[in-house]
């Protein structure tokens, strides 16, 4: 399954500085609470677990109910500590998993 | 019956029992397509899930949600909580609960001393007009809550979107 993920992280940062991380994936979030058409639920569909890791270390996790919106879209911060890559992965129903990698320049 | 009560009175308390029966049975059927399943009470029992037995402070949280959401797909949430983070004092999670979607968990974030601030923002459903409600775990075993009423004129979750 293919989906779309945008990550967005300054490409330079001071060091100790504390920097802005928005992620958003494309994504359904079918909630698993819709019937459908005929009546019968829609089976849900939705990811479960965000990670983000800095240079392998985990620094923000999230769990996801079926309460996330679609698309789901999480901001927060960190603290550039070195220079490196930090990495994004998202997993959830029927086996999604998606990561998106983008490197940083700490000064 | 008692033999006392006139035939027709008989037959119209039957039939009343019958239709009784009948919805209370369409009404079964139909519940688990009903609507919204999560209460206050299963708002608080999730809350004591994360919390425990820990007494809950009010405060040192801001949560910016619209008090008036015309749609409720897609709530901008934003989440801060006062703390130093540092290695010795900051916010281990943040967990987002409600009382009136059809379960009371909404997210919950894990972080720590890197995170740098706890300022999170993101995007949830609201399925009817309700109370959101925000508890922050410190690493000093502490817990605080915060919330805040929203007014939902159009409700997610159930409608096509």
């Amino acid at each position: 399954m293919a989906a779309r993920a945008l990550i967005n992280v300054p490409p330079k940062a001071k060091r100790g500085e504390v920097i802005g991380i928005r992620s958003l994936i494309s994504h359904e979030m079918e909630t698993g609470f819709r019937p459908n058409a005929t009546g019968q639920l829609i089976p849900r569909n939705i990811i479960k677990e965000f990670v983000c890791t800095y240079n392998g270390v985990e620094v923000f996790r999230a769990e996801f109910f079926p309460a996330m919106s679609a698309n789901p879209f999480v901001s927060f911060t960190t603290v550039a500590t070195e220079s490196g890559t930090i990495t994004m992965t998202w997993a959830g129903d029927n086996g999604f998993h998606a990561t998106e990698s983008v490197a940083i320049t700490v000064e | 019956m008692t033999d006392t009560l006139p035939p027709i009175a008989t037959r119209r308390r039957f039939l009343i029992g019958a239709a009784g029966f009948a919805g209370g049975i369409a009404l079964v059927t139909m519940l688990p397509a009903g609507r919204a399943a999560a209460t206050p009470a299963s708002m608080q029992a999730a809350i004591v899930s994360v919390t425990g037995n820990a007494t809950v402070n009010q405060g040192r949280i801001k949560i910016d949600l619209p008090p008036l959401v015309e749609n409720g797909n897609a709530v901008p949430l934003g989440l801060s909580v006062e703390s130093p983070m540092t290695d010795a004092d900051h916010v281990k999670a943040i967990h987002v609960f409600t009382e009136k979607n059809p379960q009371p968990n909404v997210v919950s974030f894990q972080l720590g001393p890197r995170a740098g601030t706890a300022n999170i923002s993101t995007r949830m459903r609201l399925a009817d007009t309700q109370l959101v409600v925000v508890v922050a775990e410190m690493s000093d075993g502490t817990f605080w809550r915060d919330e805040i009423e929203v007014v939902v004129t159009m409700a997610a979750c159930l409608e096509e979107s």
